[in-house]
């Protein structure tokens, strides 16, 4: 699929967030768009989840503007907004024991809001989601019973089922077996591959090194760093950031990162 | 166009199960609604219920059919659509098998509300009072209730909060019955709060039908949003539904639907936890799906209880309410063993 140049994107200036009378974000700039991935990364209370939330939406900024696609995010139709930006919450919970399949199907309610059902439409689209996300075999169980791994990739086939142009994905990969981490960052690669923009939020340095085309480094609500992983996560901007010596490498040519140390003990302890 | 062929890939699609269930109510509700018709203490004998209810003479039969068994029947199916209605909304909006509008002080608000109407007699001055002042005590409740369970209710405080609730209300009326100067009119109240569907008149009917008609219609269209919720606040409001909008509409429909039920009948408990639950796996635990299956499920299973309290052998009629009550409790209590060791 060709890079079209009306690609879906979010801008953001001098948004400043505050949650409980605390500021999260602070006047921060920053663009998110074109095809592929961008890692969000920073401490944890950096202000990551809540970017996250204030581009969809469900946050107002105290200041500054949210705009997608050159209109602010709060003035867009929630549903049409819904049909272009797909967003994978944080712990993906659920509630009741529904199938996989009618869980995925669910990803389809903002386009059967605009155009009313389209039952072979959806189908081919939840058939393709729970291809992509390699949760076919689900289909029929109950989305309860599901393992940490099988739980996320389902939810991300929801997601995928609605045929975002952005995906917003908060920590999907937390808790998740080294095997399942790949799978689900597998799937996210092939649905940036496919032209998407996927922003997910990452606390593996090395997932994000390896997968990320872009990483934004968040520390105090601000942008530490934003640029090729290359750049930023050099073990300065680690140490500046985290607090923690890394050893930064290669293996055949592709990033690893492994944090090794604490480089300010004191410091990070007293969290 | 068919998917493949696994049994649950018709998931989307409308199954057969589905069509099957929602035919198996209607047939059950039309059943059970000829049999109310033909019982009660002056027998009528099957192949005359119908004639008899589309008659114009004043033969007996007609006027025992059209004036007395016609409304009972009618408010009997008016009632329970709304109890099973509302307990599936608020289930689905707190995901929480428990919730229910007895159980959380919305029945019992709605009481104190008429209570208040009678006891003042506004209720005397019209009829509109009766239902008008039990839905602002159903909205009040279940405003409160809202406001103490807060954004994320857990079991333990929706059930404590409808404890507060409920013990509120319960003195509050207890009051209206202790200060009544009419020892008369006092024992209407009890026997009112008992729940019964005996001796209403179609003027019954036409009193409530708009207000319940508008708050299944809020209920209703709750569906998708209800669904979408199943994977959490921020999940649905990503999906596009504003949950300010959803619990408006929750609150604003089950106040409606069961604040006009208990005007005309009485509190009448558990429907609305019954219902939902025993229909919850047939539509594949869809919160939106369940909506109009507990809709027809409530008023199938409160024909069934009225027609269960005209057939006990007691020499006073046995009050609706405390038949449900005495079959719904056990129940919830059995449904809390099962979340304890479950939780959904």
């Amino acid at each position: 699929m060709p890079l079209s140049q009306t690609l879906a994107g979010f801008s953001l200036r001098g948004v400043r967030v505050s949650r409980s009378g605390r500021g999260v974000i602070d006047g921060l700039d920053l663009d998110l768009g074109g095809a592929g991935i961008v890692g969000l990364i920073g401490p944890n209370g950096a202000g990551k989840t809540t970017l996250l939330k204030t581009l969809m939406g469900f946050l107002a900024p105290d200041t500054g503007s949210v705009h997608f696609e050159s209109k602010p995010v709060a003035g867009w139709d929630r549903a049409a907004l819904a049909c272009r930006v797909g967003y994978l919450a944080q712990g993906a919970p659920c509630f009741w024991p529904m199938t996989v399949e009618n869980v995925v199907g669910l990803g389809r309610t903002p386009h059967h809001r605009r155009f009313g059902p389209d039952g072979a439409k959806d189908r081919a689209a939840v058939g393709a989601a729970l291809a992509a996300t390699g949760v076919e075999h689900l289909r029929g169980r109950s989305a309860l019973d599901l393992s940490g791994g099988e739980r996320v990739r389902v939810m991300l086939a929801r997601v995928l089922a609605g045929a975002p142009d952005v995906l917003l994905a908060d920590e999907p990969v937390a808790g998740l077996d080294p095997h399942y981490q790949l799978q689900v960052m597998e799937v996210l690669r092939a649905s940036a591959d496919a032209g998407r923009t996927v922003v997910v939020v990452l606390h593996d340095l090395t997932l994000a090194a390896r997968f990320c085309d872009r990483v934004v480094l968040l520390d105090y609500g601000r942008v530490a760093a934003d640029g090729a992983p290359i750049d930023v996560l050099s073990p300065e901007s680690l140490h500046e950031v985290f607090g923690v010596t890394a050893l930064v490498g290669r293996h055949r040519e592709a990033l690893y990162v492994l944090p090794w140390s604490l480089s300010q003990p004191t410091a990070r302890a007293a969290e | 166009m068919e998917s493949i062929a696994t049994p649950e890939s018709a998931a989307l699609k409308r199954p057969a199960s589905q069509t099957l269930l929602f035919a198996g109510l209607g047939l059950g509700i039309a059943v059970l609604f000829v049999i109310s018709l033909g019982l009660g203490t002056v027998h009528i004998p099957a192949a005359r219920i119908f004639p008899a209810l589309v008659a114009s003479d004043n033969s007996p039969f007609a006027i025992i059919v059209q004036e007395i068994r016609l409304p009972r029947a009618i408010l009997g199916a008016l009632v329970g659509a709304s109890l099973g209605l509302s307990g599936a909304a608020l289930q689905g909006l707190l995901r929480n098998p428990l919730a229910e509008p007895a159980i959380i002080g919305t029945s019992s608000s709605a009481a104190l509300g008429a209570v208040v109407a009678l006891y003042y007699g506004f209720a005397a001055l019209t009829p509109l009072a009766l239902p008008l002042f039990a839905i602002c005590g159903a909205v009040a409740a279940t405003m409160v209730l809202f406001a103490l369970a807060g954004r994320d209710p857990g079991v333990l405080t929706i059930i404590l909060a409808g404890v507060a609730l409920s013990s509120l209300t319960g003195a509050l009326i207890s009051v209206a019955i202790n200060l009544s100067p009419d020892p008369h009119a006092s024992l209407e109240i009890v026997f009112w709060l008992l729940g019964s569907l005996s001796d209403r008149s179609m003027s019954h009917v036409w009193l409530v039908l708009p207000f319940m008609l508008v708050g299944w219609a809020l209920l209703l269209r709750c569906g998708p949003a209800l669904d979408a919720l199943t994977l959490g606040e921020e999940t649905a409001a990503s999906l596009g539904f504003s949950l300010k909008r959803l619990r408006l509409a929750v609150v604003i429909g089950t106040a409606l639907a069961v604040g006009a039920g208990v005007a005309v009948s009485g509190a009448i408990g558990f429907i609305g936890l019954v219902v939902p639950h025993l229909l919850r796996p047939l539509v594949g635990h869809r919160p939106g799906l369940l909506l109009p299956a507990s809709a027809m499920g409530g008023a199938a299973l409160l024909l069934a209880a009225d027609i269960g309290v005209r057939l006990m052998p007691t020499h006073a009629e046995f009050k609706l309410g405390v038949l449900t009550a005495l079959l719904g409790a056990p129940f919830f209590l059995v449904l809390i063993l099962n979340t304890r060791r479950r939780p959904l």
